[in-house]
C-alpha cells in the first residue's frame, strides 16, 4: 500500500520503558490549535453508557448465560507447598450431573505463563489449581470438588517475605528466593553520603493489598467446532485471545474474545486466567457452553495482588539540597514471574546528582501479584515522600520548600531528554494553597480535642501515561446518517466509551447521541491493554484520526450526492454545510443507500527526543486522637498535570477514586497471611477493610488542564493510575506532623499508631 | 459457597417487580440464587455471597436487604422488588437519573445495590439529611470510590422528589 512506514516508538508501561514498532500511513493530525472553540472535548457529559449501568441491564460477563451452559468450578490446594502424587476422581465423576474433571493427569497440555501446564505438579501457594469439574449446575460442582481425593506430599513453605529472604528459609526455586529485578545508579552517592551535611535513613513496609475488583475474575466459553468464543471479565480482550492462543494452540482467526461490561479490574485483569482456559478446555472437549468464575474466597486467593515490600532509604543533604538518596526494597512477588518496581518513583521524580537504587523479586508461597493501580508506585512514593519529609525536618526547611528546589527541572532525570510538559510546580502552589499550607505548624496543632493532634501533609506523583501504538479505530457511517466507532479498547469503569464518543463527535461534526461506540471485542480493530494509564492517550488520537478520515470521505460523497463542490463543504453538528444550506447528513446518507464510508485511524508514533510524563501533588490533611491510635483523614488536595481533560466530571470521577482507594492501602487494607499454615485470614470482605462511603474525606480535585501538545495529536494523557499514587505519603506525612512521629507500615493502623507513639522517648 | 442441596424442594409463591412469581427450589435456595438463576433477573450482582458487601441489595417489602444472605422461601407471600423493576414504563426511576447525571458509578458493578439501597430510604424518609444518605449506603461497597457522587446522586434525587 502506498505510503506505509514502520517507524520505532518507544512507550511507557507502568514505569518501564519499551521500544515497539508502529505502521503508519499518511500524515497525524496535528495538535487542536490554542483557543479552539470546541462542542465536546474538554466538557462535562454524562456517561454513555449510563442507562445500562443504572437499570442492571449491562451485560458484565457474570450475567452470561447460554443454552445448555457448564459450571465450572476449581478444587484449589490447601497446602501452601506441596506434590500431587495421585488423584482420585472416581468418586466425583460418578455423582450425577458431574459431565468431565480434569487435572494435572488427563489435562491437555495448556502452555500458561512459561509452564506447560495450568496443573502444577508441585502446588506452591494454598489456592493453587489442582483440578476442575464442570458440572450441570454449580452445586453439582462445588460437591463433587470435595468427592476428589489427592494425595500431597507436604513440602516446607514460606509466606513472608522477610521470612523468605533469610538464610533459614526453604529454598523454593533452583536460584534461592530473592531475585534481582533492577537497578540503577547516578553519580557517586557514596561520597555524596560522605560529604553530606544531613543523612536520614529509614525503613518502610508497606502489605500486601488485594484487588477485590467487585465483579470477580471469570470467563465463558463456547465451541462451535470452529470458533472459540469466550466471554471474560478482562482489562484487554486481545491479551486474553493470545493467552487462550498459546494455551490451546487455536489460530487467532478461530478466537474471539467479548468484554461488555466489566466490574473492576485495577490491573488485575491482564489477559488470559486459568479460569479462561479451563473454561475453554471444558467447552472444547464437552461441546457445550461452560461458565468458571471465581468465588470471592479464591478472587482473594488466586486472582492478584500488589505485593508488600520492604524499602530501605537512606537520603543526604548538603547547602539545603538533596544530594543523593539509596534505596533498596525487596517485593513478595508470591509465585509471580515479575515484579513491580518500588524504586520507580526515586529514580525519576526529584533532580539531584547521586543515586543508587536495587529492586528485588522475593519468591514465597503465596498467590502471584499481579499490576495493582501504579504498581510499585504506591509503594515506593510512600517511602521516598517520608523521607523527602524527614530529611526537610533534620535540616530545618520546609517540606514544600525542599521539594521545590527538586521538582523545578524540564528534564527527565532518568533519561536527561526534555518533557514533553511539565506543571508540576503549578500543582504545588494550587494544592498548597487549597489545603492552607502557610497555615501549617511544624509539630502540628491541636485537634478537636486535648488527644487529638491535626497534621497536614504532602506527597507527589509522577507516572508516565503517555501512551502510544499500536491502537486501532474505525468510523462507519450508517444509511440513516448514525454513526458507529469502533476501537478495539475496553471500558472498565473509567469512560473509555464515553470520551471516545466525545472525540469522535468532536472530530466528525455529528451529535453525541448519534454515534454508537463498539469495544471490548477482538472482532474490532486492535487496541491496547486497558492498564498504565495509557487508554486515553492511545486510543484516543486513532479515533481522531479516525473520525477525521470518515468526514473527509463522507464530504466527498456528500459533494456529488449535493452536486457542489466539495471545497465549499463542511460538516458541523450533523449537518452538512455549504454557502447558505444546511443539510441534514441523515438526507445525504440516505441518497448513499448502503455505499458505507469507513473512516481509519491508527495511533502514530511518540516524539522520539521527549519523555512524556504526568505529575501531581496530593496534600492531606488530618486528625490522629493519640489514645484509639485512629487516624481522620478530614480532606485531600489532589491537583494533577495530565495535559487535556476530555471529560472534567469522569475526570474528577477518577482522581476521587484514586484517592479513596489510596486510602484503604494507607489505612485499613492488608492481606493477612498465617505463616505457619500459610493462609490468607482474610480472603473475604468481612475482614479484609475496604474502604466504605464512611471514610470518605473532603476531596479538592484539580487539574492543571493543559493541553500536552507534542505528546500526540490530543493532547491528552492517561490519569486511572496518577491519583492513587502520592496520597498515602501525603497521609503519612500528615500523620508525622500532628504527632511527631512517623508511621513507617502501610496500613497505618490504630495498633501501629499506638505502638509508634509508645516508642516515643 | 453455594448451599448443599436440600432433600426436598419446596414451591413458594412471591411478588417480584410487581408480577406474581412461583418456583420449585430447595430451601437453602437464596433469594438471589431465585432471582439470577430461576428467574433470570441479572441486574442484581452477586460479589461475596456472605452479606458484607450490598451488592446484591434487593427490597422486600420496601425494606433493603442482601438478598444473598436472605433464604428464598422466606419471601413468600412478600413483594420483592430489584433493580429492574423500579423504572416505569421506560422511564427511569429519579435515583437512576440522579446517579447518570452526577456520575455516581464507575464500572457499575455496585451501582443496582446502591441505588436499591437509595430508593429505600426515600420510601421511609422523603427528605433525609447527607448523614443519613450517607447511612443508607454504608452497607454498600463500591471499589471504585464514587461514593462522594452516590451520596450526591442520591441528596440530588431526594430534592427532585421520587414518585
Amino acid at each position: 500500500m502506498a505510503g506505509l512506514r514502520v517507524v520505532k516508538s518507544r512507550d511507557e508501561f507502568e514505569g518501564e520503558i519499551f521500544e515497539s514498532l508502529a505502521i503508519i500511513q499518511g500524515s497525524d493530525l496535528p495538535p487542536h490549535a490554542a483557543g479552539v472553540e470546541f462542542e465536546e472535548i474538554g466538557k462535562s457529559r454524562k456517561r454513555v453508557d449510563g442507562v445500562q449501568r443504572v437499570t442492571g441491564r449491562a451485560t458484565y460477563t457474570q450475567d452470561v448465560t447460554l443454552p445448555g451452559m457448564l459450571h465450572a468450578r476449581v478444587l484449589r490446594s490447601p497446602y501452601p507447598r506441596a506434590r500431587v502424587r495421585a488423584i482420585d476422581t472416581k468418586k466425583a465423576e460418578a455423582l450425577p450431573g458431574v459431565r468431565a474433571v480434569l487435572h494435572r493427569f488427563n489435562s491437555p497440555k495448556a502452555a500458561f505463563r512459561g509452564e506447560e501446564t495450568i496443573f502444577r505438579d508441585e502446588v506452591r501457594f494454598i489456592g493453587d489449581e489442582v483440578a476442575a469439574v464442570a458440572a450441570d449446575d454449580a452445586e453439582t460442582a462445588v460437591r463433587a470438588l470435595a468427592l476428589i481425593e489427592v494425595e500431597y506430599e507436604l513440602l516446607p513453605h514460606v509466606t513472608d517475605l522477610e521470612e523468605a529472604i533469610s538464610d533459614e528459609a526453604p529454598k523454593l526455586e533452583d536460584g534461592g528466593n530473592v531475585f534481582d529485578a533492577g537497578s540503577l545508579k547516578r553519580g557517586e552517592a557514596r561520597q555524596a553520603f560522605k560529604d553530606a551535611d544531613a543523612v536520614v535513613e529509614g525503613t518502610y513496609r508497606t502489605s500486601t493489598q488485594l484487588h477485590n475488583s467487585l465483579e470477580s475474575h471469570g470467563a465463558v466459553a463456547q465451541w462451535d467446532g470452529q470458533i472459540l468464543t469466550v466471554w471474560e471479565s478482562t482489562q484487554h480482550v486481545f491479551g486474553v485471545r493470545e493467552g487462550l492462543r498459546a494455551a490451546l494452540l487455536i489460530p487467532l482467526s478461530q478466537i474471539r474474545v467479548i468484554c461488555d461490561y466489566m466490574g473492576g479490574g485495577f490491573g488485575s485483569k491482564g489477559g488470559a486466567g486459568k479460569y479462561s482456559i479451563i473454561a475453554a478446555l471444558f467447552a472444547k472437549q464437552l461441546g457445550r457452553p461452560v461458565r468458571c468464575v471465581l468465588t470471592r474466597h479464591e478472587e482473594n486467593l488466586a486472582a492478584g495482588n500488589r505485593s508488600a515490600t520492604l524499602q530501605k532509604i537512606k537520603i543526604a543533604a548538603k547547602d539545603g539540597r538533596i544530594t543523593a538518596i539509596d534505596h533498596t526494597s525487596w517485593s513478595n512477588a508470591g509465585q509471580g514471574r515479575w515484579v513491580a518496581n518500588p524504586t520507580g518513583p526515586t529514580n525519576t521524580l526529584y533532580d539531584f546528582a547521586n543515586l543508587t537504587t536495587k529492586s528485588y523479586r522475593v519468591v514465597t508461597n503465596a498467590g502471584s501479584l499481579s499490576a495493582f493501580r501504579a504498581p510499585g508506585y504506591v509503594e515506593g512514593t510512600f517511602a521516598l515522600e517520608q523521607a523527602i519529609d524527614e530529611l526537610a525536618e533534620r535540616i530545618g526547611v520546609d517540606p514544600f520548600t525542599l521539594r521545590r528546589r527538586h521538582a523545578a527541572s524540564q528534564r527527565d532525570p532518568r533519561t536527561t531528554k526534555a518533557y514533553s510538559l511539565k506543571r508540576l510546580l503549578e500543582c504545588y502552589t494550587i494544592g498548597a494553597r487549597e489545603i492552607g499550607w502557610s497555615d501549617r505548624r511544624a509539630g502540628g496543632t491541636r485537634g478537636s480535642a486535648p488527644h487529638r493532634r491535626r497534621g497536614i501533609g504532602m506527597g507527589t506523583q509522577i507516572w508516565g501515561g503517555g501512551g502510544g501504538p499500536p491502537a486501532y479505530a474505525t468510523v462507519h457511517f450508517n444509511s440513516d446518517g448514525t454513526v458507529i466507532l469502533r476501537a478495539g479498547t475496553q471500558d472498565i469503569g473509567t469512560g473509555t466509551r464515553t470520551v471516545l464518543a466525545q472525540i469522535c463527535s468532536e472530530e466528525l461534526g455529528v451529535e453525541l447521541d448519534r454515534i454508537s461506540v463498539r469495544i471490548g471485542d477482538t472482532e474490532g480493530p486492535y487496541g491496547p491493554i486497558s492498564a498504565g494509564s495509557l487508554t486515553l492517550a492511545s486510543v484516543g488520537p486513532a479515533v481522531r484520526l479516525a473520525a477525521r478520515d470518515a468526514r473527509e470521505q463522507f464530504l466527498g460523497a456528500a459533494a456529488g450526492v449535493l452536486e457542489v463542490p466539495r471545497t465549499e463543504l463542511r460538516m458541523e453538528r450533523g449537518h452538512i454545510v455549504s454557502k447558505g444550506a444546511r443539510t441534514p447528513i441523515a438526507e445525504v446518507s440516505k441518497k448513499l443507500e448502503n455505499n458505507t464510508v469507513i473512516g481509519k485511524g491508527s495511533r502514530w508514533p511518540n516524539p522520539e527526543s521527549l519523555s512524556i510524563k504526568t505529575f501531581g501533588a496530593h496534600f492531606a490533611q488530618v486528625e490522629v486522637d493519640t489514645l484509639t491510635g485512629e487516624i481522620f483523614v478530614e480532606k485531600v488536595v489532589a491537583v494533577h498535570d495530565i495535559g487535556r481533560i476530555v471529560n472534567p466530571m469522569t475526570a474528577a470521577s477518577q482522581v476521587q477514586g484514586g484517592v479513596i482507594q489510596a486510602l484503604g492501602f494507607a489505612l485499613s487494607e492488608e492481606r493477612v497471611v498465617d505463616r505457619s499454615l500459610g493462609r490468607v485470614m482474610n480472603a473475604d470482605l468481612e475482614w479484609y477493610k475496604v474502604p466504605t462511603v464512611l471514610d470518605v474525606p473532603e476531596i479538592v480535585v484539580r487539574f492543571t488542564d493543559r493541553p500536552d501538545r507534542r505528546a500526540n495529536n490530543l493532547g491528552a494523557k492517561g490519569l486511572g493510575e496518577p491519583p492513587i499514587i502520592p496520597t498515602a505519603a501525603a497521609v503519612a506525612n500528615a500523620v508525622a506532623n500532628a504527632i511527631g512521629v512517623r508511621l513507617r507500615h502501610a496500613p497505618m493502623t490504630p495498633p501501629r499508631v499506638l505502638e509508634a507513639l509508645a516508642v516515643v522517648p | 459457597m453455594p448451599p448443599v442441596r436440600g432433600p426436598n424442594a419446596v414451591d413458594i409463591a412471591l411478588t417480584v417487580n410487581g408480577h406474581a412469581a412461583t418456583a420449585h427450589l430447595p430451601s437453602q435456595r437464596s433469594l438471589l440464587e431465585l432471582l439470577r438463576g430461576e428467574l433470570g433477573l441479572t441486574g442484581t450482582k452477586l460479589v461475596c455471597n456472605a452479606g458484607n458487601c450490598g451488592a446484591c441489595t434487593v427490597l422486600v417489602d420496601d425494606r433493603p436487604v442482601y438478598s444473598c444472605i436472605t433464604l428464598a422461601v422466606a419471601c413468600e407471600g412478600k413483594r420483592v422488588e430489584t433493580i429492574e423493576g423500579i423504572s416505569k414504563d421506560g422511564e427511569l426511576h429519579p435515583v437512576q437519573e440522579a446517579f447518570i447525571d452526577h456520575d455516581a458509578y464507575q464500572c457499575g458493578f455496585c451501582t443496582p445495590g446502591q441505588v436499591m439501597s437509595i430508593v429505600a430510604l426515600l420510601r421511609s424518609k422523603a427528605k433525609p439529611t447527607e448523614d443519613e444518605m450517607r447511612r443508607a449506603v454504608t452497607g454498600n461497597l463500591c471499589r471504585c470510590g464514587a461514593y462522594v457522587n452516590i451520596v450526591k446522586a442520591g441528596m440530588s434525587a431526594a430534592r427532585r422528589g421520587t414518585k
